[in-house]
C-alpha cells in the first residue's frame, strides 16, 4: 500500500471517475431513501380515502349524513 | 397532537440553497490539493457525511436518555429516526470513503487503519438497531430496551472516536485538529459550507420522517376513533415506533 504523503495525484481523466461515483453514490442514496418515502406516502394517502369512504358509508347507513371534511 | 412537519417548507429550501452553495464552493471555489489533485473533491462529502451519522448516532442516545427519564414517546421516535438517518448517512460515508481509499491508496478497503475499521464498527453496531426492536413485540417494553441500547451505543461513539485519535501509525489524513487544523481558508470555507448543507439535510429529512410516521399514527388513531376497534385489523409488529 503506498502512504498517502507520496501518493501520486490521478490525472483529472482518471480522478473524474472516482469524484463522479462518490457524488452519484451520495445523490443515489438520498434518491432512494426519497422513493421509499414517496411510496410510503401513497400508502398513507390511500388509508386516508379508505377512511373517508368508510364514514361516508357509516354516514349513509345510519341516515345522518354530516357534511365529510373532504381530504386534501 | 404532536406535529413534527412544522417549518419543513423553510428547511427544505434553505438545505437546498446550502448544498447547490457548497456544489458550487467544491467544484468552482476550493483549490485543487498539492497531493491528491482532483480527487480530494470527495472529503466535502465523504467527511461531513461521516461526522453528521456520528453526531446524530450521539444525538439519538442523548434522545434515548431523555426518553427514559420522561417517559415521554416522543423522545423515542426522534431517538429511533435520527439514528435510522444517522445509518443512512453512515452507508453513504462508507461507500464515498472507499471510492476515495481506491483513488488514493489502490485499496477499496484497509483493515489496518483503527479510522475506517472503528467507523464500520459503529455502523455495524447501529445496523443492529432496528432489528432489535423488531424483535420486542410489546411496544413499551421495545421503547424502553430500545433507548438503553441508543444511550450505551451513543456513548460508545465518543469514547471510539477518541481512541482512534490517540492510535499511533494512521494511514488516515488529520486535517481538522484541535489548535484549528491544516486546512487553508477558501478548502475550510467550502468545507465548513458543506458540512452545514449536509447537517442542514439530516435534519430536514429527520423532520420529514417523523412527520410521516406521525401522519400515519394519527390516522390509525382516527381510523380507530371513528370505525371502532372492531373494524380495525390489529398492529402488525414493527420496529417503528407507536405514540
Amino acid at each position: 500500500m503506498t502512504p498517502l504523503a507520496v501518493a501520486p495525484a490521478l490525472p483529472l481523466h482518471s480522478a473524474g471517475k472516482y469524484v463522479a461515483g462518490a457524488y452519484i453514490v451520495f445523490v443515489a442514496v438520498i434518491l432512494i431513501y426519497v422513493m421509499i418515502m414517496a411510496v410510503r406516502l401513497g400508502r398513507t394517502e390511500r388509508a386516508l380515502v379508505e377512511l373517508n369512504r368508510d364514514v361516508a358509508l357509516r354516514e349513509e347507513a345510519s341516515g345522518d349524513p354530516q357534511e365529510a371534511t373532504p381530504a386534501l | 397532537m404532536p406535529t413534527y412537519g412544522k417549518g419543513l417548507r423553510v428547511l427544505s429550501i434553505l438545505t437546498l440553497t446550502t448544498i447547490t452553495a457548497a456544489l458550487i464552493l467544491v467544484f468552482f471555489y476550493a483549490p485543487l490539493d498539492t497531493d491528491q489533485g482532483f480527487i480530494q473533491k470527495i472529503f466535502y462529502i465523504h467527511v461531513p457525511l461521516a461526522i453528521v451519522s456520528l453526531c446524530g448516532f450521539v444525538l439519538g442516545g442523548v434522545f434515548g436518555a431523555l426518553h427514559l427519564r420522561t417517559g415521554d414517546r416522543r423522545y423515542d421516535m426522534r431517538s429511533y429516526v435520527t439514528i435510522h438517518m444517522s445509518l443512512i448517512f453512515g452507508v453513504a460515508a462508507l461507500i464515498s470513503g472507499s471510492i476515495w481509499a481506491k483513488a488514493s491508496w489502490g485499496h477499496w478497503w484497509v483493515w489496518d487503519d483503527p479510522t475506517l475499521v472503528s467507523y464500520l464498527i459503529v455502523v455495524l453496531m447501529f445496523a443492529t438497531y432496528t432489528p432489535f426492536r423488531f424483535s420486542i413485540e410489546d411496544p413499551e417494553r421495545q421503547a424502553r430496551y430500545a433507548s438503553v441500547f441508543a444511550i450505551l451505543s451513543g456513548a460508545f461513539v465518543p469514547l471510539n472516536f477518541i481512541a482512534v485519535r490517540a492510535a499511533q501509525g494512521l494511514v488516515h489524513p488529520r486535517v481538522l485538529t484541535v489548535s484549528g487544523g491544516n486546512l487553508p481558508g477558501p478548502m475550510l470555507l467550502t468545507f465548513l459550507v458543506s458540512l452545514l448543507g449536509i447537517a442542514l439535510l439530516y435534519t430536514t429529512l429527520c423532520k420529514y420522517e417523523m412527520a410521516a410516521k406521525n401522519a400515519r399514527i394519527q390516522l390509525r388513531v382516527l381510523r380507530r376513533r371513528l370505525l371502532g376497534d372492531e373494524d380495525i385489523s390489529p398492529l402488525q409488529r414493527s420496529a417503528a415506533p407507536s405514540l
